[in-house]
């Protein structure tokens, strides 16, 4: 039990404190959140200016206790989030850095450090969401590249995307968990048409993609053929178990917001109101610790998290959801301006508990993977 | 940075399991809740043990830990339903003469209440006109003391933030509640796993599935604010710490008995006594209003 960094961790922790204040002042502001190239060209300029700082190894080569402290002091500062690079900084590049040969990591990752190549995810198809392994794209061997046909939904970022993390079926016949790979696919190839999805909140975060004999290097599969699923899991449990790590550190910082508009308006005068308030703030706070948790346990595991990302999750989503109901209880009738980031997020939020897995599926993983009970329905 | 237990902190949780199988198994249990009265024998036997001096320098006689493990030795005094003022005792050890070897009962006041009054030989607090009340916990005897703590101020005021004694009890308190939680959600996994229904165990059933996992969310989400709360002593972070403790310990020992099922309600199943014990600790230490006012106030 030992949350104390070392002097070289807080060494690190203070220039990149010192880096930010100097830096954030200086930084063009923030783009329409519905307007997603200007989306793109603004989350890639915060990227490079990382990659030119030294600060952009952090996702898969520094120790996790350094990303912790890059995590909790960018957002302490109010620095800009990943954005179009989620997909990029959090499920490829840690897939590939895990899984990839040395010209592949050679390949991809630096430019996702710079901010030059911006990854979009195709994993679910519309037979294929929670059901992940029924997915049905097909991809067809034809010399030194895969012959890709098919349809892929819910993919982030697919308007504005260099490349896509795509799984693909390559053998039929065997069981649906196993025939699957994973493919890098180049969004400008012939054949790929890119549809963008509208959500609740108007924005246009993700597309449909339809695939039309799509031809993929065969040097872009990452893992073996039909080794897919296994490197799926790879990628899945970053994405459940560190994915959201910065921001429950946001969540802390909204909910220190919320307070100092709540104490402005008058509505911190309402003990209903505040004690919520109180039983927010203790969640992520707990929830901050679980993390802390989780890393300390991944990385005496080898850097993989395991299943407790689904613990997490099931609980984050959940409480970042009912942060926004409690922000709108606060702000009134304020909560019903779409000019106000609050509501936007609000909106958002309502994907969390549905995206990454449901929190029906991680329940399932929790019971079946971790408490050992049976696979049923 | 490393969140994990140490190798004694384990071995220490190990040695801990162990010697509460040996000196309080089940049937222990099911005969102190015949007998309602605190067995002496036991107590000396867990101040043999260092239970109590557990946080005392060696220099007087103690073990020399430090908080986070006293709360891994709560929390499996938790898992396994000890009985008695054990945090009080704990607390006194080297200001009350017998209380570190367990010759010496200590109870205290605490948000009005008063546990194993008529048993203790030391009462911390002022107990005058305390009445005895019909504990819901058998293994809780209570006296409530007039005009003091409980639910006539649930909203007192932020900035009487508990001074250290007060708030190691209500973080001890809140270890309990994890082990608690913990309990509850073993023996729901354990019953989900043999118990069939419709030709199969009900373990493989959703419904069934997502209570069970609910519960881990819960215990995880606990331990994980309490253990941190008992390294950075923090006040703010121990009041939080034992909200969450306080929740998962109840609703677990709830949705362990709807997981139990007609059995689950029975006085034979031991799920009541874990969520009667749950009930008493919540109100001890710390209430959840005055744990959201106190973390609001950090805000």
């Amino acid at each position: 039990m030992d949350l104390s960094c070392t002097d070289e961790e807080e060494a690190y922790r203070a220039r990149l404190r010192e880096w930010l204040a100097a830096t954030l002042p200086g930084l063009p502001e923030r783009p329409d959140p519905l307007d997603w190239p200007a989306r793109r060209a603004y989350d890639c300029g915060w990227q490079r200016r990382l990659y030119d700082a030294g600060y952009a190894d952090t996702h898969w080569d520094a120790s996790p206790t350094q990303r912790l402290i890059f995590l909790e002091e960018t957002e302490r500062a109010g620095a800009p989030y990943v954005g179009a690079n989620f997909v990029g900084l959090l499920h490829a590049g840690p897939t590939i850095a895990a899984e990839g040969t040395e010209a592949q990591r050679a390949r991809w990752l630096p430019p996702i450090l710079r901010g030059d190549e911006v990854w979009c995810q195709g994993f679910s198809e519309p037979d294929a969401g929670s059901d992940l392994a029924s997915l049905r794209t097909k991809a067809v061997r034809d010399g030194d590249a895969y012959v890709v046909t098919g349809q892929k939904i819910w993919t982030s970022h697919a308007e504005v995307a260099d490349w896509c993390e795509l799984l693909v079926r390559t053998d039929p016949e065997a069981p649906k968990h196993r025939g699957i790979t994973w493919l890098a696919m180049p969004m400008d190839a012939p054949g790929i048409t890119v549809r963008p999805l509208r959500t609740l909140a108007g924005s246009t975060e993700f597309a449909e993609v339809f695939l039309d004999e799509v031809r993929v290097p065969v040097s872009h599969r990452v893992g073996e053929e039909n080794d897919g699923w296994r490197v799926t899991m790879v990628t899945l449990s970053f994405e459940r178990g560190t994915a959201f790590v910065g921001e429950v550190v946001a969540c802390r910082r909204l909910l220190g917001e919320l307070a100092r508009t709540a104490r402005k308006n008058g509505t911190w005068d309402d003990p209903v109101l505040r004690r919520r308030l109180g039983r927010l703030s203790a969640e992520f706070q707990a929830l901050w610790r679980l993390t802390q948790a989780n890393v300390s346990e991944a990385q005496a595991s080898g850097g993989v998290p395991g299943a407790g990302g689904s613990v997490f999750k099931l609980h984050y989503s959940h409480a970042r959801q009912e942060l926004y109901d409690a922000a709108a209880a606060v702000l009134g009738p304020d909560a019903l301006d779409l000019g106000r980031d609050w509501t936007l997020d609000r909106l958002s939020s309502l994907s969390y508990t549905i995206a990454a897995g449901t929190s029906q599926i991680q329940r399932n993983i929790v019971a079946e993977r971790i408490l050992g009970l049976p696979k049923g329905r | 940075m490393d969140f994990r237990l140490t190798e004694d902190q384990r071995a220490l949780r190990t040695g801990v399991r162990e010697l509460l199988a040996r000196l309080f198994d089940r049937e222990a249990l099911r005969s102190a809740v015949s007998a309602g009265r605190l067995d002496r024998d036991l107590w000396r036997e867990l101040g043999d043990a260092g239970f109590f001096a557990l946080r005392l320098p060696e220099a007087e006689g103690g073990v020399g830990l430090g908080l986070p493990e006293a709360v891994l030795v709560f929390e499996e005094a938790g898992r396994v339903l000890l009985p008695g003022p054990v945090v009080a005792t704990h607390l006194a050890a080297g200001s009350v003469p017998g209380a570190a070897e367990g010759a010496v009962v200590v109870t205290s006041v605490d948000e009005g209440l008063v546990p194993w009054l008529d048993e203790a030989d030391v009462v911390v607090g002022d107990v005058t006109g305390a009445v005895s009340v019909r504990s819901v916990d058998p293994l809780t005897p209570l006296h409530r003391v007039p005009g003091t703590g409980g639910c006539a101020h649930p909203f007192r005021p932020a900035e009487r933030l508990p001074t250290t004694g007060a708030a190691e009890a209500t973080l001890l308190t809140a270890a309990e509640q994890v082990g608690s939680a913990q309990a509850t959600t073993d023996a729901a996994v354990a019953y989900a796993r043999t118990r069939a229904q419709f030709g199969q165990v009900i373990g493989g059933f959703q419904a069934v599935k997502h209570l069970c996992a609910g519960m881990l969310v819960r215990v995880e989400l606990a331990r994980a604010a309490v253990w941190a709360a008992a390294v950075t002593g923090d006040p703010v972070e121990i009041a939080g710490a034992k909200l969450l403790a306080d929740g998962a310990a109840v609703r677990n020992a709830r949705d362990c008995l709807q997981v139990h099922g007609g059995m689950g309600f029975t006085w034979e199943a031991d799920v009541h006594l874990h969520l009667k014990r749950a009930w008493v600790r919540a109100e001890l230490g710390m209430t959840a209003a005055r744990a959201e006012e106190t973390v609001a106030a950090g805000l």
